[in-house]
């Protein structure tokens, strides 16, 4: 083991034992159950423009979030001052908070039982990699200016760009919840993470800009595409926007590629967390065992995968993280629950508390995936004599009380089966729950690059309005 | 001061700076510059935030935070070498701003020669910041608000009410010796509602706030804002299928200065004219929009959101007119694009926090009053969409295209408000939008909404403000063709 690393297993080790102390501490102080985490990153940062070095960004933070339980009242505190005497105060202070809420009986820290038992040996998921903790800032210099060089140099259309950036961080993560008869959770994690990204740009006949960017990113080095291959995909994009136009308004069938997908699946999720559920601010409300989608739909929240760029081993209530389904073949299967969500709704955790330094857990999800089908990507088009392609989408025009859907969008016009002019300023529009279901093919185009990963999807008809 | 009063903060001031003597700035400042620098500045931050939530009829979430840290900002030529820590370490500072140097490569410029204070006026002056006042005061206001909105109507059957609270003490020295410090207070009130009926559902938010102490809620009440967030659950209870191509739009006065925000706001931030990646690079002095609109950028609207005594790398907030009668006349300025664009500052170098290197930003956007009255703007529209609130829009700066989505709209029929609306985006491309600009309103109104900007990862807060507006065609997505 190369020497960085032992330095990062002791940090991990560090971060562990300060957050076993300060819960401890809390139950000392008074409280009757405390929950603490800490997290601490470094970060790395890198933007070249125009060939020039632009910007050079370097960070180390850490923080620290503390709730208490005093008599069924609760209250949730963080602070980035890890000194001695100030954490004996802020614990203090977070104590005396908690007396300004009201007893919320369901408030209350997990059943030991669902907890990971202290001592018990966590999964190794392979989320660190020492060689991108390592990338230096002269590394990732090299790596931003090939992108950008390589963006700029794929064709004269291409004049300009909005600056190639490259990231990596190395971050660590420490659980600790105690209570009045000790430790009932202990755990830590740590994961690397690289990323980078180029916007380029092409001046088109009617003065205004078109614009696309790609990217790259993985927790594994060995794993990130060629700076160059992002470069010149970022250039090809931007080229094929030269010409946008509106549509005419219209009931279109519409392909989503894997980004745009990605996009409706983030919706999708916002309608299946128990929060949202128990507030009744979800269309999904009482749907459980029926079909929500298309057969051809399954989407499932993955955190024991592998490498992912969302997996987890415990979950932020120290529960073991667990693949849960919530899409089986069209069919909703459950949603995705925090202990108190679940509780409100009188069942368990399935443990998909997600927790921030800077808040109280809530549901978060891990690697939220649509399973790939077996269509190939040009295959989807197959058979539409006029439709849409979308690959971009814009703004927040998703009600989740209701399933009503309404975006900015841009793409292409598919005719007779194939990609034609490109368009922009444009919307789409319709009902989530009939959007869902019009699912007529699946691609096997599956983006792995983020922790929500879909295939391309194609949609029977939505309307398209333009001008 | 800790613990006398429960849940009460200590004052925030630059008491937390107090350890900082000039001879430590100057210090920093020669280390920022010590590999040749052509500016360098410090930003030291101390925040306490509070936030309080009301779920179920009782007193939820209570939280609070605190940050404290430096940023160290180095710039040579284009280029900025940008570090930070956490907290006020001695070694930490030292360590932040020797990595910021290493942006130079070159022999050590040499650091102010001493330092003077610059004092700015204020427009955020309050009686007595919110945080330290006591919170039961606040958990009033929530409690307030949820029993108004549990009354209005049997079918609302969810209400959440939060209230938070922030207050930032910021000390900022730059590399030419100048030092401001301000302290910035922040509140913010919002209330959602869920109203049932049958097997309709629907949902409402209210909210308001900016750089008040609590006698704000004396004028805007949680009353206020539960009947408001009600009144839309219920209204939209009834919402049909919004059309679907190219209409009419009537935007409200206050909440529609987002059309603003989105169609030229973030077109004008210096940094993408600078880089010439916006559509509107190289376009001073051109007409970009009808003559009817004047549109201005203002930090100094008194106590609202946006506003800012002095910005974030030390230039006075000020009021710059963006656009004047239609024509382009300037663009919002950080140092940096200022510095290379050969022109000065504008009071637009903002930040998220210490973590975060300073960019061109809007304060508070907004469209100047015409001469219509509503109702006669409404009446001019035979069918069309007129838009009173709503929940975000973005924008691509460079083709120009934004959307903006709204949350309560009515159709208009034969001029005058019919049909509620479905939730439904409005797209358009900025320049083009704003020369369809037919009628302005002499109902100016500045929005007390709870708006944050975000670009490139950073949120910043802001205030919008607009009279009511005709848009003669802009795309309604609807699903209604």
């Amino acid at each position: 083991m190369s020497h960085g690393s032992h330095d990062s297993m002791n940090k991990q080790a560090t971060l562990r034992a300060l957050a076993e102390r300060v819960a401890a501490l809390t139950i000392e102080e008074g409280a009757d159950a405390a929950e603490v985490i800490i997290g601490a990153g470094q970060s790395l940062s890198v933007k070249v423009r125009q060939r020039e070095k632009e910007l050079l960004h370097e960070s180390e933070s850490h923080g620290l979030g503390l709730r208490v339980f005093v008599s069924h009242r609760s209250a949730v505190c963080h602070t980035s001052d890890l000194s001695e005497t100030a954490l004996r105060r802020f614990v203090r202070d977070t104590i005396e908070l908690s007396q300004l809420s009201e007893p919320d009986d369901l408030n209350e820290l997990p059943e030991r039982s669902e907890l990971v038992l202290p001592g018990q040996q966590l999964l190794d998921l392979d989320l660190w990699d020492d060689q991108t903790a390592r990338l230096t800032a002269p590394e990732l210099f090299d790596i931003a200016s090939r992108m950008e060089a390589a963006a700029l140099g794929y064709s004269t259309r291409i004049t300009n760009s909005d600056g190639a950036s490259c990231d990596r961080n190395a971050g660590y993560m420490a659980l600790a919840l105690c209570d009045k008869s000790g430790l009932a959770f202990s755990g830590a994690s740590r994961g690397t993470y690289c990323s980078f990204s180029v916007e380029a740009l092409c001046d088109d006949e009617d003065g205004k800009k078109r614009n696309a960017s790609y990217w790259s990113a993985s927790r594994f080095f060995e794993r990130l595409a060629t700076p160059e291959s992002v470069g010149q995909e970022a250039a090809r994009r931007a080229i094929s926007k030269l010409g946008s136009q509106k549509l005419p308004t219209a009931e279109l069938p519409v392909v989503f590629d894997p980004d745009a997908s990605r996009a409706l699946l983030r919706s999708l999720a916002s309608v299946v967390s128990g929060g949202s559920i128990y507030r009744k601010s979800s269309y999904l409300c009482g749907r459980e065992g029926t079909q929500v989608a298309s057969p051809l739909i399954t989407i499932v929240d993955d955190p024991l995968r592998p490498r992912g760029p969302g997996s987890r081993a415990f979950d932020g209530e120290g529960l073991p993280a667990r693949r849960n389904s919530i899409v089986e073949a069209g069919v909703l299967q459950g949603y995705l629950l925090d202990t108190y969500s679940a509780r409100k709704l009188g069942r368990k955790s399935n443990g998909c508390a997600g927790r921030s330094v800077g808040g109280s857990p809530h549901v978060t999800t891990s690697n939220l995936i649509l399973q790939a089908g077996t269509t190939a990507p040009q295959a989807l088009l197959d058979g539409i004599e006029r439709g849409l392609y979308v690959t971009d989408m814009m703004g927040f025009g998703f009600n989740p009380v209701t399933g009503d859907f309404s975006r900015g969008a841009a793409g292409f016009l598919i005719e007779h089966g194939q990609r034609t002019t490109p368009v922009s300023e444009i919307t789409i529009s319709a009902n989530f729950d009939e959007l869902l279901k019009r699912v007529d093919a699946v691609g096997d185009d599956l983006d792995e690059r983020s922790s929500t990963m879909s295939p391309s999807l194609r949609v029977t008809r939505m309307t398209v309005a333009g001008h | 001061m800790h613990g006398s009063v429960p849940g009460v903060s200590p004052r925030p001031s630059e008491s937390a700076f107090a350890g900082l003597s000039d001879e430590d700035l100057r210090r920093l400042l020669s280390l920022a510059l010590s590999k040749g620098g052509d500016y360098a500045d410090l930003y030291f931050e101390h925040c306490l935030t509070a936030s309080y939530v009301f779920e179920d009829e009782r007193v939820k979430t209570v939280g609070r935070g605190i940050s404290l840290g430096l940023g160290v900002r180095v710039q040579r030529g284009e280029a900025t070498g940008y570090a930070y820590c956490e907290g006020l370490d001695e070694v930490a500072m030292a360590r932040a701003a020797r990595t910021a140097a290493e942006i130079a490569e070159s022999s050590a410029q040499p650091g102010p020669q001493q330092i003077v204070s610059r004092v700015v006026p204020s427009f955020y002056r309050v009686a007595e910041p919110s945080l330290r006042t006591p919170p039961q005061t606040k958990l009033d206001l929530l409690r307030r608000g949820d029993r108004t909105a549990r009354a209005i109507d049997r079918r609302i059957v969810k209400v959440v009410c939060s209230f938070s609270e922030e207050q930032r003490a910021i000390l900022i020295v730059t590399g030419d010796g100048r030092r401001y410090s301000d302290q910035q207070p922040l509140l913010r009130y919002g209330i959602h509602v869920v109203a049932e009926d049958g097997t309709k559902r629907q949902s409402g938010s209210s909210g308001g706030g900016g750089r008040y102490d609590l006698q704000f809620f004396d004028r805007k009440t949680p009353e206020h804002y539960a009947r408001e967030a009600t009144h839309v659950a219920i209204a939209m209870l009834d919402a049909v299928e919004a059309p679907a191509g190219q209409l009419p739009v009537v935007l409200a006065a206050g909440d529609s200065g987002i059309l603003l925000h989105e169609a030229v706001g973030h077109g004008l931030e210096a940094d993408f004219n600078r880089k010439r990646t916006s559509n509107y690079s190289g376009r001073v002095g051109e007409v970009v929009a009808s003559e009817l609109c004047t549109v201005v950028d203002d930090g100094t609207v008194e106590n609202s959101r946006g506003a800012i005594n002095v910005d974030d790398e030390g230039a006075p907030g000020q009021r710059n007119v963006l656009i004047e009668n239609g024509r382009l006349r300037a663009y919002m300025q950080d140092h940096l694009s200022a510095r290379i664009m050969g022109t000065t500052a504008s009071g637009n170098g903002r930040r998220q926090s210490f973590r975060h290197e300073p960019m061109p930003r809007m304060t508070n956007t907004y469209l100047l009053a015409g001469r219509d009255a509503p109702e006669d703007i409404i009446r001019s529209v035979s069918r069309g969409v007129f838009a009173r609130r709503f929940s975000g829009g973005q924008v691509n700066i460079s083709n120009g295209d934004f959307v903006f989505s709204l949350t309560e709209s009515y159709l208009i029929e034969d001029g005058k408000l019919t049909a509620p609306l479905k939730g439904v985006n409005l797209i358009g491309n900025g320049p083009d939008v704003l020369t369809k600009v037919s009628m302005v309103g002499h109902d100016f109104e500045m929005s007390d909404g709870i708006w944050s900007c975000g670009k490139d990862g950073q949120s910043v807060p802001v205030g919008i403000g607009t009279p009511t507006v005709k848009i003669g065609a802009i795309t309604v997505g609807g699903t209604r063709t």
